[in-house]
């Protein structure tokens, strides 16, 4: 990530309109010691960057800066690595331009 | 209001729910439309580009109170290498009429517009709702759908389903396969707030008028992708996006390649001191004709994204999401005329409808052109951009080469990255795939 193109997405999602769930995560990462290649591949895919790897090499989520795009149920829930629900009405992001 | 029985259920307040909501309430209906977000458009993302013959055909008079950002006038293509581009401009006074065709919009907002329509036909609206199952009786008739609120079972003869491109329940309710990632692509894309005043001078356009640009090249980093670039009011968006499984395969970023973009020397000029205001992502369909699924069956249909349909090559996702929403709600309101119910086999009529519409018509024409541009990304958006902008730059620059050796040197690169029958080989693919 030293690349300079690679920008902080941190200061991107703070422009946005979120309405977090706490502790009702959308999305949950199958529990595994070590990660398959589509988790693997959601740690550069997802554009929020919700999720990262831990201590241990496993794959993790945080769903707060979640956009809702859908890309990591199309890699990850055919096999099974993640399940994948709509947040529960009026949470999640609220887009205020879209 | 749950233990009222509805003559329809729309899930979703996007392009192809509120067409077919408001085309049902309008026909006189009992609907309830249900939407998670905050309000209409609060889920919603598109670059965005508005068509209105497909938006008249459902509020004729769209132009008095819509909120439109700038009627295009000229549009941009741009094929792109890391310093250049080579560019293809149309633009024509012919757009500043009357009526214009293309507009920019902004869909939080004129999705909200949209749905205050829908409410005036006389639909219930209920928003900050979940539907998390679509339910089905001991025959597998679709009967209503389960929401996250207290109680939440509503009944209704039929759901239209307008849940958007990801489309959860529908795959939830085996309705059809999760989209695979080589049918979808995911783009990113910034708001870039500045004063109007700079917008259209930067752009070269007056008072609403408006500029689309759409480049592809090494932009994408070889990936089937593009990037985009629209003017509205007081910001422009500006966005990318690549398929999904390219993303998976190569292991770029989609927030990188965006940040990318932004610094080519052909884009910084048009956003420099803009300010962001948002950041947003969204899945668009890419499969074509040959990845649409199954359209109605007992008690359900399922329009715009949901199904797939997205004209890829014109960049229609919205105005196939409207038009077949339109049309969803055409067929059904005509079966609760004649007091049939709403059976596979009455609601096959909405089929028939989209087959004889331009959507089908387009998509089968372009059923191609997924599979080729998706499978020689390489060549198509690495290898010719290059070639084609150093092929400009033989032809603009003059160093004292003798103008002979620079067309020798211009073809000579072409045949060495992609040979004799490779060039013959991609001409005859696109043209087919075209025709």
């Amino acid at each position: 990530m030293a690349d300079e193109l690679s920008p902080r997405i941190e200061d991107k999602l703070y422009q946005n309109r979120y309405l977090v769930d706490a502790g009702r995560a959308h999305i949950k990462v199958r529990e595994h010691d070590v990660p398959t290649a589509p988790l693997l591949a959601l740690l550069t895919a997802c554009p929020a960057r919700c999720y990262e790897l831990n201590d241990k090499g496993q794959v993790e989520i945080t769903v707060d800066g979640c956009v809702e795009c859908g890309t990591c149920r199309v890699i990850g829930e055919p096999t099974g690595d993640i399940e994948w629900n709509y947040p529960r009405g009026g949470y999640g992001v609220l887009f205020k331009f879209g | 209001m749950i233990d009222e029985h509805f003559d329809a259920i729309v899930i979703g307040a996007g392009m192809g729910g509120n067409a077919a909501a408001l085309t049902m309430a309008e026909r006189g209906l009992k609907v309830l439309q249900i939407e998670r977000g905050e309000y209409p458009g609060s889920k919603n993302v598109q670059g965005a580009i508005l068509y209105s013959e497909m938006l008249e055909k459902i509020i004729p008079n769209f132009r008095e109170d819509a909120p439109l950002e700038r009627h295009l006038v000229e549009q941009r293509f741009w094929m792109m290498d890391d310093r250049s581009h080579t560019g293809l401009h149309y633009r024509s006074e012919d757009f500043n009429e009357e009526k214009p065709n293309r507009y920019t919009i902004i869909r939080a907002q004129f999705d909200k517009w949209f749905s205050s329509k829908v409410r005036e036909a006389g639909a219930v609206v209920l928003c900050e709702t979940t539907v998390t199952e679509l339910v089905k009786d001991t025959f597998g008739r679709v009967i209503g759908v389960r929401v996250d609120r207290a109680g939440g079972f509503v009944r209704a003869d039929v759901v239209v389903i307008a849940e958007g491109v990801s489309g959860l329940l529908g795959t939830r309710a085996n309705l059809r396969d999760i989209p695979k990632a080589a049918n979808v692509a995911l783009a990113v894309k910034e708001m870039h707030f500045m004063p109007r005043e700079t917008i259209e001078s930067r752009f070269n356009i007056k008072g609403d008028e408006g500029v689309v640009i759409e480049a592809a090249g090494t932009i994408t980093k070889g990936m089937t992708g593009m990037g985009f670039i629209y003017s509205n009011k007081e910001c422009v968006s500006i966005g990318i996006g690549c398929l999904v499984s390219d993303f998976q395969k190569a292991g770029e970023t989609p927030y990188g390649l965006l940040e990318r973009f932004k610094r080519h020397p052909s884009v910084a000029p048009l956003i420099e001191g803009s300010e962001v205001k948002e950041y947003a992502a969204h899945l668009i369909p890419e499969g074509g004709y040959k990845a649409i699924p199954q359209l109605y069956g007992d008690g359900w249909v399922v329009v715009g994204d949901a199904a797939q349909l997205n004209n890829a090559i014109h960049r229609e996702g919205s105005n196939l999401a409207m038009t077949s929403g339109r049309l969803a709600g055409e067929a059904i309101a005509r079966i609760k005329t004649r007091r049939d119910p709403m059976t596979a086999d009455n609601l096959a009529v909405y089929k028939e409808l989209i087959d004889k519409s331009f959507i089908m018509k387009d998509l089968k024409k372009y059923k191609d052109m997924p599979s080729l541009l998706h499978t020689q990304s390489q060549n198509f958006f690495l290898t010719y951009p290059q070639l084609v902008n150093k092929a400009m730059e033989n032809f603009v620059r003059v160093d004292g080469t003798p103008k002979r050796e620079k067309e020798k040197l211009t073809m000579r690169a072409f045949v060495a990255a992609r040979t004799w029958w490779g060039l013959i080989w991609d001409a005859f693919s696109l043209a087919r795939a075209w025709r």
